[in-house]
């Protein structure tokens, strides 16, 4: 039978959203306060989706303790505590949420094996969240 | 198509246990969840039906009758029990929140008429929950 299990973790970082492709008067029509010079930051909420069969010994889909472990390695360290402009993933492309959400969902779709990275939904506020499942229209 | 969900929450304690594994494998498999004296949650169930909205009373599934339904087949059978040593049903099987969820799907299920059961959510907690959809 198959399930779909969604873990929540979080993460606070900074950003500033400028785009060099953009004019000074572009950008800030563009981001508003988000181009504010000295960037301003988030408390992000990333709930990971895996998806797949029901171990019949365990009853469970993934060992929970991996995917904490992967999370924690390949997403915490990385971006918890930063300033998102600064890294290395964000050198070409602008850290809005669309491209942090995008780019953890690349991050940990070869990590999975038993079980399938559905989908990785990230909270920038409660007010706003964004939705990557793989490909260049989505899945679900 | 409409989707309608309702919610609703049961409190319940449970352990998980391999008996092909040894106590080790046990402990490093399920971790903190291992221990055989238990420990408990506040689950919260959300129950999505689906179907089309009735022209005469502008429903998809009357509410009062949901409710009674998630009542009598959730709550007041898992709410403030032991899973595994109440619950037929987890006598032999790990209480999981997948295998919650599909006992949770397999009891509501044939009592669902008017509206089909699209999916059944429950949270272990704000930041873990398992969706089932009926799917093989």
């Amino acid at each position: 039978m198959k399930a779909y299990l969604t873990k929540r973790y979080w993460l606070s970082a900074s950003h500033r959203l400028h785009s060099e492709k953009l004019t000074e008067e572009q950008n800030r029509a563009t981001y508003g306060k988000c181009n504010n010079p000295y960037g301003h930051g988030h408390n992000y909420a990333v709930e990971v989706t895996v998806g797949g069969q029901i171990d019949p010994a365990s009853g469970m889909i993934c060992d929970l303790g991996e995917l904490d472990c992967v999370v924690a390695r390949e997403v915490l360290e990385r971006f918890d505590h930063q300033n998102l402009n600064c890294l290395p993933e964000f050198r070409e492309a602008v850290p809005t949420s669309e491209n942090l959400c995008k780019t953890i969902y690349q991050i940990l779709q070869p990590r999975f094996r038993a079980a399938h990275l559905e989908k990785v939904r990230l909270e920038e506020t409660s007010m706003n969240s964004f939705e990557y499942s793989g490909g260049e229209e989505g899945n679900r | 198509m409409i989707y309608l969900t309702r919610k609703c929450e049961f409190s319940a304690s449970h352990y998980y246990h391999s008996p092909e594994l040894s106590a080790e494998e046990n402990l490093r498999l399920y971790g903190k969840c291992a221990n055989l004296n238990g420990h408990g949650h506040n689950y919260t169930l959300e129950v999505t039906v689906r179907g089309e909205v009735d022209p005469t009373n502008g429903f998809v599934i009357d509410l009062k009758d949901l409710k009674e339904i998630m009542n009598r087949e959730v709550v007041e059978t898992l709410d403030h029990r032991h899973l595994n040593k109440e619950i037929a049903e987890f006598a032999r099987r790990n209480p999981t929140t997948e295998n919650i969820a599909v006992y949770i799907w397999r009891r509501l299920e044939p009592e669902l008429k008017v509206a089909k059961l699209h999916r059944v959510r429950v949270y272990e907690n704000h930041d873990l929950f398992v969706d089932f959809l009926g799917e093989a």
